[in-house]
This record gives C-alpha cells, structure tokens and sequence, in this order.
C-alpha cells in the first residue's frame, strides 16, 4: 500500500531545492579546501623556483655555515646566509626584550584589572595599533626612531639592531597582547572565585592561580610573536641598516632574510642562481614560520584539552 | 499526498538501537503510532526521549556522532531508505522544550516552511498563516502584530508560534519534546486543549517530564527508562495501576526521577 | 588579628605595585601610536592638498602628487576582495555549517593558521612563482591582486566564521526540523543574521590589503609609471610601494613628502579600521538574542 505513495513519487522526490542544497555544499567545500590548496601551492610554487639552484648550487655547509652572501660576484659567487639568519634572530630576538615584558604586561592589565569603558577603549587602541602597516612602521624607523637613537647614543648612524628590533617589537607587541588577553580570559571564573574566596588579593589570584592556568596561552601568544618577528619585512629592510654583519652590539646594522629578499628579487634574472638563492631563503622562511605555528597551535590545544 | 485511508500505523518502528559513539542511549525500541492518537512518552531526563525523536525525523544527519539502527516506517515506509530527507521532515511537525522563535516576524515564522516550499502566493500564504495560528490559539492575541518580531513574544505564546510554526506545512505527525518546561500553567492548559483538537486530524508524539500531563492528554503512554523502553500500554490502564512492570508503577508512583 | 590585618595591608600594597607597573606598560605600548600620529600629522599635514591628492608626481617624485599611487590601491584592494570575498565567505560556511571534526578540517583550520602567519615576502615569492610566472599574468594588477587575495582570505575566513558561529544552532535546528534545507537555513536565517560581521571583517580585510607592501612590490606594483593602468594586465603604483620609494629609494626628495604620503596611507588604514571597530561595537549593542 506505501508501494503506491513511493511509485507515485510525490513524497520522496529529489526536488530543485534537493540539487541546490548539493551543489551549493560542493561549492562551499571548495571554498574550504582552498586555503589547504593555497598553502601547498606555496611550498610547491616556491620550492618550484628553488628548485634548480637547491640541487645544483646550493651547499648545506655554505647555506648555513658561511657569512659570505655574495650574489652578484663575478667570480667568487657565494650563498652564505649564516649572517641573514643571524641577523634576523638578533633583530628578533630585541623585538622579543621588547614586546614579551610589554605585551604580557598590557595583557594582565587589560584583562584583569581594567574594566569597562577603559577597557574596552584600551583593546581598541592596541587593535590600532596592530593595523599600522609594516611599510609605515619601516618609515617610522628610517626618520624618528633613526634621530632618536642618534641623538640619545651619539652614534652616526641610528638603523641598527636596536632600531628594527624596538620596531619589530611594537609591532609584535598588540598581536601577543590580543593572544594573551584571550587565553588570561579563557580562565575559568570559578578559579578565581575560589582564590578569591580564600582571601587573596587580586594580584596573588593572578600570580598563582591565573598565570599558570593560562601558561600555554601566553607561550603560544609568545611564539606567534616571534613567527610575526621572523617574517616581517619591510619595517626590517628600512630600519636594520641592511648590512651583512654579524652584530657584535646592538648599535650594529644587520639584514635580515625577508630584507633580502625583498631587496634582491627586483634584481635578479629568473631562473639564475641569485634568484634561485632568494626563493631557497623563502623556502626555509616558510618551513620556519610553519613550524613556529603549528607549535603555537598544538600548545592552544594542548590547553583544551585538560 | 500520503493515503490515511488505508489502517497502517503513521510510525511503525522495530528493535531501534541509537548510539553516540561507543554509547548507546535507547535499545531494542519496538512500538507503533496509530493515527489520530496521542502517543506519550515518559521517563526520566537522560533516558533517549529526545534522541528518540530526532531519530524519526532523521535529524541523525545533522548531529555530531549520531547513529541509528533497527526499523522506522513512516506510513510504511522505511525512513532509512528516504533520498530528499528534507521532503520526510516536512511531514513531520517539532516542537522543542524552550521556544525558537525564528529572528523573523510573526508572519514569516509561519510562513517559513511554505515558502521554502515554493509557496509565493500572498493570499495563499495569508490563509495558512491565519490558519495555523488559530489552530494554535494564537490569532487573537498577535493577529495585530503579524510584523512584529517573533522573539519578542512573550514565552507562552512563542511556544505556541512554534506549534503554529509546525502545523504550517500539514504533517501528519506533530512531535513535542517537553513543551511546557518554559511555558506558564495557563498557557500549557490552552496548548493542551490544542492539542486534543489537533488530534482529530493527525498524529501526536508527547515527550513529557510531567506524569500528569501523559494522564490527561496521551490514549497511550510509554515509558522509557535509562535507554530502554519498560512498557507501553493504554494510559487509564496504566494509571489504575495495571501495569506490567513494577518500574512503571514505581515511576508513576514518583518513586524516582 | 591584627599580624593578619598587617599582611593583608602589605598584599596590598605589592598588588597596587603590580598594578601599577602594569598600567606603565599598557601606556608605554600604547603611546607610540599616539605620538607618530601626532608626528605624521605635525610633519606631512602640510603636504596634503587637492594637488598631492590629484596630481602625478613630477620630476622624479619629487614634486607633485601621488595621483597614480592612490588610485592604483583602490584598484588592487577592490580586484584582491573579488577574489578573496566570495572564497573566504564560502570556506567560512563550510567550516561553521557543514564541516565535521575530523582530520580533513583540522587541516583547513591549520592551513588558514599558517596562511595568516607565512611571511609576506613568502607571499610575494609565491606570487612571483605562480601567478606572474606560471600562469603567465606577468607583473600585472592581476598578479599582485591574487597574492593580495590569498594573504588577506585568513582575515576574511576568521571573521566570517566567528560571525556565522554567533548565530545560535537553536536556529538551525527550528528550520532542519521544517524541513528546510541547509542551503535555505544558511541563506535565510543564518546569513542575514551575520551579514554584519561579516561586513566588519570585510573592512578590515581592505585596511590590511591596502597597507601591504612586500607582497606587490614584484607582482604588479611599479616605481614609478607616467601613465594610469587600462587593464588588469598592467603594473600600476601603490600608495605603500610609493612611500617606500620616496623615502628609501629616491634623492632629494623634500621631508615632508614621505610624510604626507605616509600620513596619507595610515589615514586610510585607521580610518577603515575604526570604521570596523565601530560597526562591530554598535552590532553587538543592538544583538537581537
């Protein structure tokens, strides 16, 4: 008897609005499998261009062990990066003296003691502040942060380690706090409410119940941190100096991997071992920052699930 | 559309197992619905009432995990083997325990699931919308707010913009899932008025954590108890206390849960 | 009695320190902004006019307006949100309505993570290797649009998906349970309920966009050009690319031009981005549930 409803077909029918809610899924699918098909297409694109040069002049030792990048010589050509890696880990490496103490800091502040209007109005600055562009920044190094050092240190010049690195790390320093923030936030209420309740004040409440709650947070807010610090580029290009050294202070100029990029390529001939030498350094930036992230991501997890 | 005429259960439903994970909530459910009756199911929270009901409607396909095994004929015919499941939950009107008013206005909460049927005639659309909500008992009081935002009604009567909101597509089932839990004695006195009506011309499922509410309003009531169902029988009978199962007259008794 | 109220006193004392050094650093970090605004706009003010806004620059960029630079940003932002949009909002939806917890989707999530956080200039290399080179678009508006694209669709993803997951599932399943599609749930509960926050990350996707150097200086954005780009197939200037030159690259060039154009570049930035700050305080005082 149900026979007859079925073979009609008029209550079980795959109608239009059936079709379209299929397709419109495989649509939005490929939406989503983009950006996995985006991020392979950037190893392979640029492991591609690489390609050449890593198999024929590239030399582990000379990559990683040499201080001597130079490209362009007429008859002692050398891909020395140590000096580039050294320099962005120093420039990095100041950002983080900067913004780890300053971040973390505006974090609790912003987290735990302001509230209300204050604090809703000090999250808009720091979001302002992260959307200075990176060209900005770089300018803002080159003219006043260049004439500060100058004139406070009595040096010649002011584009040095410590000039992209208190760069770098202002701009570090609003992400790592949002991060933070976050994770101070995902504490749950009723830790505090319990040291509360045994009569701390909010700052031991802090110190010793939110703090460490929060841990793998702040440690990821901190890698991300450093990721941004190792692939930022135009601020580095513009207020490092961008000269191959190995800097023995920070008054020293340094270049950094990105800065070398950016202000190699223009130059270069596709195809040559330069260029193929500049697409070998993003390769080993992208496995860098790849790394830096995915380890910041499974700590945030690592938080989840306990 | 589906033929009552013929004396075939609306739901006819054999040795259900719904799992989540390597957890099952609800084994071995054997039962029937018959047409125009109230069918109450009771029992404790956590005992599979409500994984009971998304089962039939196969919201299944909507939740993380879910998974169903066993027999379930909607008119006889087995729901598993259903190509467009949108089409088998248009026969099937819900009613959750808190009120979901749509963020649509009064109007458009009503005329939701016609219109996502291809009806686009106004008058078409003005009589269905009228004309649930009067079967819902709700015309009086918005008839003059139609435009007005669904979730600004007050509890009661967006538990019973709900029901209108159910009734809008002509199933021949209507599943409520503890109705009353977010709805004021009053209201919950008018709904089940409404729904001694509505029986007439189809099919009630009545998930209730209120005993009471089972004994005055299902022919049949069945309790279901940590995932399993104890007994089914017609429900004066089992509330003279002629019941199979000591747990049935221990729950009724309000010995637990 | 009185050994605890001493102690407690002191507690006190040390938080209220605590606190305060806390503030100094919110301050200090905040300051900054404070201060090179007032220094952009104290040193590059004078340099905005109707001719800066209107004109070419004239004798090697230094004279002149910056004309071509503005404009060629409005047409790499605008052509770089066709492309990341429509994809970003798509790749939302998969993820907050149709994706299930598996490994497939933690994939899509680490890849929107690692997209974010590639470097720009990985971008630009990336931009570089595929669009100018391999699919033959040559440094061209076109290029540097896309690179623009795929680096902006993470901002456009996150806050479509966070948007779309404020929309509560009670909703979803009230029009499951009616027999509605998911394609009819999305596009008539959930989506209109979520435009906004999705216009928000939009805004916010064009202040990044528009600021971004790196990833254009080699696909599309040029130096200098005397003439405005007919086709997505020319290179055209940039408003970033422009201050980069004119303070780096270029002799002679009069102060207060580089900070007119950077005064300029940090306008538009801040001004989208409080344009986004704003609509999303006003949205989540007007919530309807």
């Amino acid at each position: 008897m149900s026979d007859t409803v079925i073979q009609e077909g008029r209550l079980d029918r795959r109608d239009v609005s059936w079709f379209v809610d299929k397709t419109v899924q495989v649509l939005m699918f490929v939406g989503g499998i983009s950006a996995v098909i985006f991020i392979v297409g950037i190893f392979v694109f640029v492991g591609k261009e690489g390609f050449s040069f890593l198999f024929e002049g590239f030399s582990f030792t000379e990559f990683f062990g040499s201080i001597n990048w130079r490209p362009t010589s007429e008859n002692n050509q050398t891909f020395g990066a140590l000096a580039l890696i050294v320099g962005t880990a120093s420039v990095t490496g100041m950002a983080m003296l900067v913004a780890i103490p300053f971040s973390l800091g505006a974090a609790i502040y912003i987290g735990e003691f302001a509230t209300g209007k204050t604090r809703e109005s000090l999250k808009i600055l720091v979001e302002l502040l992260a959307a200075i562009p990176s060209v900005v920044w770089g300018f803002i190094g080159l003219t006043i942060m260049n004439g500060i050092i100058i004139d406070l240190f009595d040096i010649p010049i002011g584009l040095n380690v410590l000039n992209a690195g208190i760069i770098l790390g202002l701009m570090a320093a609003p992400i790592m706090t949002t991060i933070a923030e976050d994770a101070l936030k995902a504490v749950p209420d009723k830790y505090r409410e319990a040291a509360e309740a045994m009569g701390a004040t909010k700052w031991q409440m802090i110190r010793q119940v939110v703090l460490p709650a929060a841990k793998n947070g702040l440690v990821s807010a901190v890698l991300l941190g450093i990721g941004r610090g190792f692939g930022e580029t135009m601020a580095v290009l513009m207020a490092s100096g961008h000269s191959i050294n190995i800097p023995g202070s920070p008054f020293d100029s340094v270049r950094a991997l990105t800065a070398t990029i950016a202000a190699e390529l223009g130059e270069t001939a596709v195809g040559s071992d330069h260029y193929g030498a500049l697409f070998t350094l993003g390769i080993f930036l992208f496995i860098i920052t790849f790394l830096i992230n995915l380890t910041a991501d499974l700590v945030v997890k690592g938080i989840r699930k306990k | 559309m589906i033929d009552t005429s013929q004396n075939i259960p609306v739901l006819n439903i054999r040795d259900l197992n719904i799992s989540y994970g390597s957890n099952t909530i609800l084994r071995d459910v054997t039962l029937n619905v018959r047409p125009n009756e109230i069918f109450g199911i009771i029992g404790p929270a956590n005992s599979g009432k409500t994984s009971f009901l998304k089962a039939i409607n196969r919201m299944d396909e909507f939740t993380d995990g879910m998974r169903t095994e066993g027999l379930i004929e909607f008119y006889g015919y087995d729901t598993s083997k259903w190509r467009n499941l949108y089409s088998l939950r248009k026969q099937m009107g819900v009613v959750f325990p808190l009120p979901v008013g749509l963020p649509l206005s009064v109007y458009e909460n009503v005329a939701f699931a016609p219109r996502i049927s291809g009806v686009r005639n106004k008058s078409e659309l003005d009589d269905i919308v009228e004309n649930c909500l009067t079967r819902a008992a709700l015309w009086d009081e918005v008839k003059d707010r139609l435009n007005s935002l669904g979730s600004l009604l007050s509890g009661g009567q967006q538990q019973r913009l709900t029901i209108a909101r159910a009734l809008s597509q002509k199933p021949k089932l209507l599943m409520l899932d503890e109705f009353s839990i977010a709805v004021d004695p009053v209201t919950t006195m008018r709904i089940e008025d409404v729904l001694r009506d509505l029986k007439k011309e189809l099919s009630i499922i009545l998930v209730t954590n209120l005993v009471q509410q089972a004994e005055r309003l299902a022919d049949r009531t069945a309790l279901f108890l940590n995932g399993e169902l104890v007994e089914i029988g017609q429900t004066n009978e089992l509330f003279d206390g002629r019941t199979k199962d000591q747990r049935t007259t221990d729950y009724l008794e309000g010995r637990f849960g | 009695m009185f050994l605890a109220t001493e102690l407690n006193l002191q507690n006190y004392k040390v938080q209220g320190r605590w606190r305060l050094l806390f503030l100094v650093m919110t301050v200090l970090l905040i300051l900054p902004v404070l201060v090179i605004l007032t220094l952009l706009v104290v040193r590059g003010g004078g340099a905005i006019s109707w001719e800066f806004l209107s004109e070419f620059p004239r004798n090697g960029m230094t004279e002149g307006g910056i004309f071509p630079a503005f404009l060629g940003t409005i047409f790499l932002v605008s052509l770089a949100l066709v492309f990341s949009v429509p994809l970003g909002i798509a790749a939302a939806i998969y993820l907050s309505e149709y994706a299930a917890d598996n490994w497939l989707t933690r994939a899509i999530n680490l890849a929107i993570i690692n997209l974010a956080g590639v470097p720009s200039i990985v971008h630009a290399l990336f931009g570089v290797g595929a669009f100018v080179l391999f699919f033959k678009f040559g440094t061209s508006i076109l290029a540097a649009s896309l690179t623009l694209a795929i680096m902006a669709l993470p901002v456009v993803i996150v806050a479509t998906r966070e948007s779309l997951q404020s929309v509560p599932q009670a909703f979803r399943e009230a029009c499951w349970s009616l027999g509605a599609t998911r394609w009819q749930t999305i596009r008539r509960i959930v989506l209109p309920n979520a435009i906004s926050g999705i216009l928000t990350g939009i805004i916010l996707e064009v202040s990044r966009t528009a600021g971004e150097t790196a990833p254009i200086m080699f696909t599309g954005a040029a130096f200098f050009l005397p003439f405005l780009p007919e086709s997505v197939y020319d290179q055209t200037m940039a408003l970033s690319l422009h201050l980069f030159v004119v303070s780096t690259q270029v002799p002679n060039v009069p102060e207060n031009l580089p900070y007119g154009v950077a005064l300029l570049l940090i306008g538009i930035v801040l001004t989208m981005n409080a344009l986004s700050i704003g609509f999303r305080v006003y949205l989540r005082n007007k919530k309807k549930w």
